[in-house]
Formats: C-alpha cells, structure tokens, sequence
C-alpha cells in the first residue's frame, strides 16, 4: 500500500543527510564537550561549529543561541526569564497558541501574574493594535505564536514586535513551525526571544533552542553544570545538537525554493478539495498562512471518522475533532476562530513537506472525495440537509 | 492503525445496516454536537413486537460508528423487551473492548435505541417500563 505521510507539523522524518551525521557523531564524536582531555575539546570545537551554522541559519549571533530539549521547554523557558528578571505581573499572548505557551500562561495565572489572551478574528490573526491596547504598567512580557501548528496562520510578528520595543517589553515568539518555513533574519528583527526545534525541520526529536539576544538577560530555569554559558544546565546532547545544525544548514540552503515548492503543492491540494467537494471551508488564512499547511472542515462528519479512512488508504493526517484531542471539546484554536462545534469536530489537517511530492497530492485529491461522501451518507446531519435541499422538511 | 482492534475497524469501515427505512414504526435520535457524536435509528416492528429492522445513522468518530453497527445486529431480530435489555456493557463486549477514551460512545446505541422505541410506543400506545424516565433530549453524559 502506497505511504503517504501528511503530518509534518506533528513531525518529520529525518533527512539522510542529517541521519548520516547524526551516526556519524554517535560513533566518533559522542564526547563531553564540557571535558579537558583531548575528546572533549574536540566535543567543544563540534558545539561549537554547530551553534555557529545554527545562528547563521537564522540570522543570530552564536552565544544568543541557547540549546534545549525542544520547543515546549524554550517557551517555559522564555516565560521564566520574563518571571525572574522583570519587575511587574502582566502577560500578553493569544488564545490560539501552542498548549506548550497556552498551559505555561495558565501556570503563570496560578502564580499570580495578569495574563491577557488577546482574541483572533476569523482568520486567526491579531493585530499590532490589539497588542498594544491590551499593554499595561507592568506588562512584562508579548508571546506570539509566529506559525500557528492547527491553522497556519502566519502572524504579522515584526509589526507586533515593534510594539514591544516600542515599549520597551519583552518579547518572545514560538516560531516552533515557522522557522525553516518562512523566510527569518533575527539580526534585523524586534523579536527578543524565539522557541524553535530541530525535528520540524527534518532533524532530531527532543533538540531545539531558545535565541535569547544578547541585550535580554537570560536567567536559568534548568539548573545545574555550566553548559549553554551557564543558564542551562545538562551534558550537551552533541549528536543530536549536530543534527540539529545539518538540518538547519539544508534548510538554509534553499529556502525560497522549499517555500515556493510547497505552497504550489498546498494551494493545489486546498483548491483542488474545495472544487471538489461542497459544504467544506479553509481554516486559516488563505494566504498569510504556512506553506506546508492544509486545514479544512467538512460540514456533517466527525474528523476522526476521516482520518481513520485515510489511513486505510495509506495517508496520515490529523484533525481538531474532540474525539482526536481526547477531550470532550474541538480543538482551542478552532474554537478561538470562531468555528462552531459541528464544523471545528470535522477538522482535517493535512501538513506537507520536503518529502510531499505532487502525484501524493493527486492521490489526495483522488481519495478523500469519496470518504466525504461515504462518511456524509453515514451522517444523521447529512440526512437532515438532503431533506431540507429537497424541500421535504 | 493500532488505535482500535480489527473488530472495531471492520464495523467502521464496513458498518451494518446504515440508512434508514421509509415509513419506520420507530424513530430516535440522541447525541448532541457539542460532544461530538449523534445517533438516529429507525426501526420495523411487527405486530409480535419483533425488531424485523433496524437502519441508523451515526455522526461520530470511529468507535461511535462501529458501536452503532454492532448494536443494529444485536439488537435486529429481538423483540422490543429484549433489546431494551442491551446495554453499552454488550456493546463493548461484543466489539472486543473499546479504548478508555471512547467507552462514552458504547453509550450511544443504548440510548438510541430507547428513544426509537418510545416513539414507537407513543405512536402505539404501548408502555415500556424499561423506558420510565427516560428522556431522549436529556444530555447524555459524556
């Protein structure tokens, strides 16, 4: 049976070329770089040249970028160092961001800080404006989701930023699924802080880094030896932070023509959908949007229901619904565009990647029609729409 | 997929008796869209109060369409009183166990069920005391 994996915002696969050096430095470079002998200088000089192809990557300084487990600690992380070195209680975000921001603002209320969650319209988006109305005294910190993982909305962060330094606040974004999908230049940026990770762009699980410029004062929030200049502790995880780096230094090496690529294969994939099956709408922005990012609801059926077809097909997908979230409510992002519960239960996200290839698409476009149907002639709702089509109410 | 078992995934993608039947004896649905899963049965009931058929129709996840299925072919042959006694505890026995998380759908072919039945009953004029105190537009809990 045919493969096709459509899930690359949940992950994705690894690139040989960083497979290669990842068993490459398993075997001959898995030293502690934090060690004096001969190894660990030549574990210091591997860090260091891949915190240096790291930085370039996105336009930062080497010592700005600091290594983590991934992108939930970065974002724990960049809330903590607003905590611990701001005076004031007030925090800004949105109500669409990942559960890694959204759960650390709710701990954070716990603890006695404000925390605004700015609302987005339609289409997932805030604005500068509503950023800025919703500042106070003692804001402390704006984290803004860059690329949303659901929807992929892209937000207008530098305009957001500008507001912050405006301002003088803090300011932090999950670029978790933007970065290596839009273009991105920190060294003429107003982010001050940004969570990204190395397994969204075909590198390795549970390496990612917190950019902390070099003018914010970081403050540790995980304790321990003097890795990453002291604010986090741990033994340097060299495999996988080479990984990381090689994944980095491939997606740098083409990125206008990943992007253009891609977003050819999604407008294909959403165009061709909505021309082929009625009663579904895009969630999202149509445009300011991630280019691997598909998210469509059809009206009458549950999105589990369609992702289990798929997969019998071959292709894996994920969806919003309820039932996929193992709570009793759609998602909070479908939710917080204003869906209702009938179309945000049948949310079908499909995320495309380097290894999405145009005949995948057409098999897509080739199988999914038909499970709408056969779900939809399944569908008590449907039924009650046919009725109410032939006048026979 | 290893989420559900090969039962499961055989009534889902192959359910039973889905559709409806024109001029039914009975008609219920339960469910609501907040949760994410309705039900609607229709069902032909003979003059001996026999179940000869039994359609439905199911917005749901999988396990809400496969627990729908396999309840119709419990349920299809029995008299009324009989299958007022299936429960979600059958449901689930007879798909072969559902994941902790999607037990709350084996629920729903119960309650549809009842309501089915007890628009039969007030079209007919019979009584079911299974049925006493039963509200079909009552929220099930899930």
């Amino acid at each position: 049976m045919k493969r096709i994996y459509l899930d690359n915002s949940a992950t994705t696969q690894l690139k040989p070329e960083v497979l290669d050096v990842m068993i490459e430095a398993l075997k001959n470079h898995n030293f502690n770089a934090a060690s004096a002998h001969s190894y660990g200088q030549e574990g210091k000089l591997d860090l260091a040249k891949a915190r240096e192809t790291i930085a370039n990557f996105v336009g930062a300084e080497p010592r700005e970028i600091y290594f983590t487990s991934g992108g939930t600690e970065s974002d724990n992380w960049a809330v903590h160092i607003a905590k611990k070195t701001k005076k004031g209680k007030h925090m800004i975000t949105t109500t669409v961001e990942h559960h890694a921001m959204l759960h650390t603002m709710e701990e954070a209320q716990k603890e006695g800080y404000d925390v605004t969650f700015l609302p987005v319209d339609e289409y997932g988006l805030v604005t500068a404006k509503q950023v800025e109305e919703a500042l106070r005294e003692d804001t402390i910190l704006i984290s803004i989701l860059y690329g949303n993982n659901e929807i992929g909305t892209v937000m207008p962060i530098e305009e957001i930023g500008a507001v912050a330094k405006a301002h003088n606040i803090l300011f932090h974004t999950d670029a978790v699924q933007a970065v290596g999908n839009v273009p991105l230049d920190l060294s003429n940026s107003t982010i001050d802080m940004m969570s990204f990770s190395a397994h969204k762009i075909y590198g390795p699980k549970g390496i990612g880094s917190l950019f902390i410029r070099k003018t914010v004062r970081p403050y540790a929030f995980i304790h321990g030896g003097a890795q990453e200049r002291g604010y986090r502790g741990g033994t340097d995880n060299l495999p996988s932070i080479m990984g990381f780096a090689k994944a980095c230094e491939l997606a740098g090496e083409n990125l206008a023509g990943h992007i253009s690529r891609l977003t050819t294969l999604r407008d294909k994939l959403i165009h061709g959908i909505l021309e082929r099956v009625p009663h579904c709408k895009l969630n999202g922005h149509p445009t300011k949007r991630l280019p691997g990012n598909v998210n469509i609801s059809f009206e009458f059926i549950e999105g589990e229901s369609i992702l289990l077809m798929l997969d019998m097909t071959g292709i894996a997908a994920s969806s919003g619904s309820a039932c996929t979230s193992g709570s009793l409510d759609p998602s909070h992002v479908l939710m917080g565009i204003g869906l209702s519960h009938e179309i945000a239960h049948g949310s079908l996200r499909m995320t495309l990647g380097d290894f999405t290839r145009e005949e995948d698409i057409d098999y897509v476009l080739e199988k999914l029609p038909p499970i709408i149907q056969r779900l939809r002639e399944m569908s008590p709702l449907y039924e009650e729409e046919m009725r109410k089509q032939n006048g026979n109410v | 997929m290893a989420m559900y078992n090969d039962k499961v995934m055989d009534h889902f993608m192959n359910p039973r008796n889905v559709g409806e039947i024109e001029n039914p004896d009975g008609v219920g649905e339960v469910g609501n869209i907040r949760c994410g899963d309705i039900m609607k049965i229709y069902l032909r009931i003979n003059e001996d109060e026999v179940i000869e058929d039994i359609k439905f129709r199911t917005f749901g996840c999988g396990s809400a369409v496969a627990s729908s299925s396999i309840a119709t072919e419990l349920i299809k042959g029995k008299t009324v009183k009989e299958a007022l006694k299936i429960t979600n505890k059958d449901v689930l026995r007879e798909l072969g166990g559902l994941p902790v998380i999607k037990v709350h759908c084996s629920v729903l072919a119960e309650q549809a069920l009842k309501a089915a039945v007890l628009d039969y009953a007030t079209k007919t004029g019979k009584h079911y005391e299974e049925l006493d105190g039963f509200n079909p537009e009552e929220e099930h809990e899930h």
